[in-house]
């Protein structure tokens, strides 16, 4: 085994490769785990001169809550409420992955209209993640003033999925074979006005912040990602779209109703620096906001009339030892990828929930060589990385 | 391509060393040797038919009762849009296997997680430490007979049970009057 | 101001001359003005704060402070009470006199500067015939105060802070000194109240549109301006996405607040400084200064409390230009931000100065030159405001938005 890099660690007795490290003239600074701007608990041994890093070492498990561990341990109905709390911004998808994977366990089909009230909750909650996440990098790049307006239209959105399920965060809307509550009445018009608001919104989004000349300044040309270390490092999502490689798992590996509606894949172009750089990243999450609105308006007006919510599960879910099943999903964070082994009674032998915001943390060391500090904040907010994704 | 083609190809190629496919028990994988993991998947990367650009998903699943922990390795390929999975079946007492970093960067730290969660060793990657736990962290949690350590720097990692002693309101009430009777029994007449 | 006060003494009966308790009398008269000079400069601080939470409450669809006081306008009594009662907290191993004189040397260099400001025409503490450059000297005692709250901090978050800022307000002090210089050109003084004298009440008649390059001078002073005190685009010391707080991570309770207090008193004094410069001061409409000065009575009276207003609404429209753009740009970095200043603003600011002593002898030969530009120039820039105005409109319609200036107070 070779012997390992020799990188600063945890360990605060281990002072002599620090104090190797101050020998040389560099500065090694904590940036976190509380930092307001680290998009959760996340620790980066930063090595700089001066303003210029030589490393950036993402130190995680902060957020760690042995979630995979308590997947075996829980019955399969029962763990719908721990995905919540997997990426608890964008809660609706991890609910979805991990029914899907239960659902191909079962061999069970789910009816119709809970697909489209589960796309319908998962297309809105993907337009609340991706105001987070582009009000948040606004605001870590010095423009506070998009945060509270991104902020301000996600309130609709909670009050709307309050309405639907009565939660605003971590939804538990859906179970194993279908969804826990159906549309209330009025929630087609609702949803419709609020979408009507709504894409006014994002022209005066992009004409505050994203065509703003300092913005553009700051984020142009800033870690552009290639396409062949984008796949490398396995980047998906948004993250991946920017550097150009066109897929998008609802386009891809449709599941769902997804191939009933049509929407457009926005990908990264380089049009004001280099593609796959900070701001086609930025970029393409805001044109993500508006296909979501598409989709809704294709979802509300196909709306099946019948009544089933829900297919027919068994009280007790009880599968064969070593059935395994993977389900992927087209998560606001990318593909979420779901790995369930059935155990013997009635939880998992083993749920993996490969996420993200994990492999996005693994390129940030490769691509922080020679950047400034303030470029690391902006490259992790680019990133869209949250920390109870990468710790589960 | 579907994954009995996959499997074909790679039997075409690397012969005795690759079994069959296992059974879809709803996802159908392959097993194959320990030692041959490395070469195998860098063959799965550079052949132009199978081109496998992208580790997805790297897990560790714990088997006590075969004595055996399972790393399982989900390819995907952004260029024919196909997946496969592997499957390596290494010995309980000592999970080691050569680490597959050098051939998909995505595997630095999907192979760290496993490392600190279940103990596999992979050798040949460039900074194996553990990723979630503490550096100094003691045992592998996701094995299945993990017991955890009763304290860290001084941190007691269990609580008192704050349900102890505790009885229910109407248990409580119905023990009185239990009691209250059996007293009223035991009065002399 | 020691004419005033020699004139009091000869209206209580004394020659100042010759009477042993002149200086004493000027002593007296110097506490006494310092006393509310610095009250001014901290009362308003803390008014400004208060306005520009509200300000960017409102711009950012949310109330601010409204509980304290008639809309909130107490906030910032609560908030320094608050502080005073704060434990006074010095990290263990930081610098202690150092640590604890810092906030005084930015409060210091801060409130210097009101002395040399003119409030009205005959408002002013001490007209000094090196007024300007006065004012440039005492604010780059504020850079001594950061750098020292930096380091003695004993923190690496902090340091960071305070070489940021130091190399940024050094830096800046360049561009802003030539910017200024125009004014004084055109004047031909650098006391402060010779030059609004030497503009005019109306519009046309100030140095902002006597020729382009006074105009570049404008806009490259209040840039510079800007950086010197650390507003956003410039607020990278004090970026809390990045270091938490810079130089002023390790401070609590009333210390914290003096950083504050300068950082919010400054606004008054780089607009003010705009205004006086650039855009004629006190100077009221239809009365130039000769004709004010000879007023008597009432009417002077009148004509000073109006000096005085149309000096405040000025410099407060440009305290609202600074907070508004705080909380509408981002920030810029720091390498980009060097770049700006020393490839962009110096040169432009050096040939600004050669451009407007060469516009000097053009209009001394042929002044109807002089005259058409400032019209032309006015002109424009009113052209320009009303098409923006307009924009603003059609930006709100489009969005389906209201102007609304009447609930949520």
């Amino acid at each position: 085994m070779s012997k390992p890099l020799e990188v600063p660690t945890m360990d605060m007795e281990n002072k002599e490769v620090l104090r190797r490290i101050e020998i040389g003239g560099d500065m090694l600074l904590n940036m976190g785990p509380q930092h307001p701007s680290t998009h959760g608990v996340i620790n980066f041994l930063v090595q700089t001169d001066g303003e210029v890093m030589k490393r950036a070492i993402p130190e995680v498990g902060y957020l760690h809550r042995s979630l995979e561990k308590i997947g075996e341990r829980c019955t399969y109905n029962g763990y719908m409420p721990y995905t919540d709390r997997v990426d608890y911004i964008a809660a609706m998808f991890a609910n979805q992955g991990w029914a899907m994977a239960v659902e191909r366990l079962l061999g069970m089909q789910v009816p119709r209209r809970a697909e489209f009230c589960r796309v319908i909750a998962c297309e809105l909650n993907r337009i609340s993640s991706h105001l987070i996440s582009v009000g948040t990098m606004a605001m870590d790049i010095g423009a506070v003033t998009p945060f509270p307006y991104a902020l301000r239209e996600r309130e609709f959105i909670n009050d709307l999925l309050e309405e639907l399920c009565g939660a605003r965060l971590t939804y538990n809307y859906l179970r194993i074979g279908g969804v826990a509550f159906d549309l209330p009445s009025g929630y087609e018009d609702k949803v419709s006005a609020f979408l009507d608001h709504f894409e006014k919104i994002l022209d005066e989004f992009n004409r505050l912040i994203t065509y703003n000349e300092i913005f553009i300044k700051r984020l142009a040309h800033l870690a552009p990602i290639p396409a062949q270390m984008a796949i490398d490092y396995c980047l998906v999502g948004p993250n991946l779209r920017a550097s150009g490689v066109n897929f998008d798992v609802r386009k891809a590996l449709p599941y769902s109703v997804y191939p009933d509606f049509q929407f457009d894949v926005p990908l990264g172009k380089g049009e004001v620096g280099t593609v796959g750089d900070a701001w086609d990243r930025f970029w393409c999450r805001v044109e993500e906001m508006r296909q979501s609105c598409r989709i809704l308006r294709q979802a509300l007006a196909q709306l099946p009339q019948d009544t089933a919510i829900m297919g027919k599960v068994p009280r007790k879910i009880k599968i064969p030892e070593g059935t395994e099943a993977y389900s992927r999903i087209e998560s606001a964070r990318g593909d979420m990828q779901y790995y369930v082994v059935a155990g013997p009674g009635e939880n998992a032998h083993r749920v993996k929930i490969r996420t993200g915001s994990f492999t996005a943390m693994g390129i940030i060391d490769a691509l922080s060589r020679g950047l400034m500090i303030a470029d690391l904040v902006a490259l992790i907010a680019s990133l869209d990385v949250v920390a109870p994704e990468i710790d589960r | 391509m579907t994954f009995e083609e996959i499997q074909q190809r790679l039997a075409a190629k690397f012969g005795e060393r690759i079994g069959a496919l296992a059974p879809a028990n709803k996802d159908p994988f392959l097993v194959v040797p320990a030692a041959d993991i490395v070469e195998i998947c860098r063959f799965a990367k550079e052949d132009e038919a199978l081109a496998f650009d992208c580790l997805m998903n790297l897990s560790s699943v714990d088997w006590p009762k075969k004595n055996q922990i399972e790393v399982v390795y989900h390819l995907w390929s952004y260029r024919r849009r196909h997946s496969f999975i592997l499957k390596v079946q290494l010995d309980r007492a000592k999970p080691e296997i050569a680490s597959i970093e050098s051939i998909w960067k995505s595997a630095n730290w999907l192979e760290r997680e496993q490392y600190d969660l279940m103990g596999v060793t992979f050798t040949g990657h460039p900074d194996l430490r553990r990723i979630m736990m503490p550096d100094d962290w003691v045992g592998n949690p996701l094995r299945k007979d993990y017991a955890e350590q009763p304290q860290w720097h001084n941190i007691t990692t269990t609580r008192d049970n704050s349900l102890e002693g505790y009885v229910r309101l109407d248990e409580l009430t119905k023990k009185a009057a239990e009691a209250a009777a059996a007293a009223k029994k035991e009065l002399p007449q | 101001m020691q004419g005033f006060i020699d004139n009091l003494i000869r209206g209580w009966g004394y020659d100042p001359a010759s009477w042993p308790w002149t200086q004493f009398v000027y002593v007296a008269f110097m506490g006494l003005f310092s006393f509310i000079v610095i009250n001014f400069a901290a009362i308003s601080g803390g008014i400004f704060s208060w306005a520009e939470r509200r300000i960017a409450a409102r711009m950012q669809s949310r109330v601010g402070p409204n509980r304290v006081g008639p809309a909130g306008f107490l906030q910032w009594i609560a908030d320094a009470v608050k502080l005073l009662f704060k434990e006074d907290l010095i990290p263990a191993e930081a610098d202690n006199v150092l640590f604890r004189a810092a906030p005084y040397f930015m409060m210091v260099g801060f409130a210097c500067v009101f002395v040399a400001l003119p409030f009205s025409h005959r408002l002013i503490i001490a007209d000094m015939n090196i007024g300007i450059f006065y004012i440039l000297a005492v604010t780059a005692l504020i850079v001594v105060g950061i750098i020292m709250s930096g380091w003695s901090s004993n923190s690496k978050w902090s340091l960071f802070g305070a070489i940021r800022s130091a190399a940024q307000i050094i830096s800046y002090e360049i561009p802003a000194g030539m910017a200024l210089m125009i004014p004084v050109l055109l004047a031909g003084t650098m006391s402060t109240q010779g030059i609004i004298r030497a503009q005019g009440p109306w519009p046309w008649q100030w140095f902002i549109f006597d020729d382009p390059a006074a105009t570049a001078a404008f806009f490259i002073f209040f840039i510079s301006a800007l950086a010197e005190g650390n507003r956003t685009p410039f607020d990278l010391p004090e970026a809390e996405s990045e270091l938490v707080s810079g130089y002023n991570t390790e401070y609590s309770g009333m210390r914290f607040s003096y950083f504050f207090l300068v950082e919010w008193g400054n606004l008054w004094v780089m607009s003010a400084l705009a205004v006086t410069m650039f855009m004629g001061g006190w100077q009221v409409p239809f009365l130039p200064a000769e004709r004010l000065d000879a007023l008597t009575g009432w009417a002077a009276f009148f004509a000073e409390v109006a000096s005085v207003l149309i000096f405040a609404l000025k410099t407060l429209f440009f305290v609202f230009v600074v907070m508004w753009l705080r909380w509408t740009l981002p920030r810029i970095r720091v390498d980009q931000m060097m770049n700006m200043c020393w490839k962009y603003l110096v040169p432009a600011s050096f040939v600004s100065v050669l451009f407007v002593a060469g516009w000097m002898l053009v209009v001394r030969s042929a002044p109807a030159v002089g005259i058409a530009m400032r019209f032309l120039l006015a002109g424009a820039a009113t052209v320009a405001v009303v098409l923006f105005v307009q924009r603003v409109a059609h930006n709100l319609r489009d969005t389906g938005d209201k102007f609304d200036f009447t609930s949520n107070w």
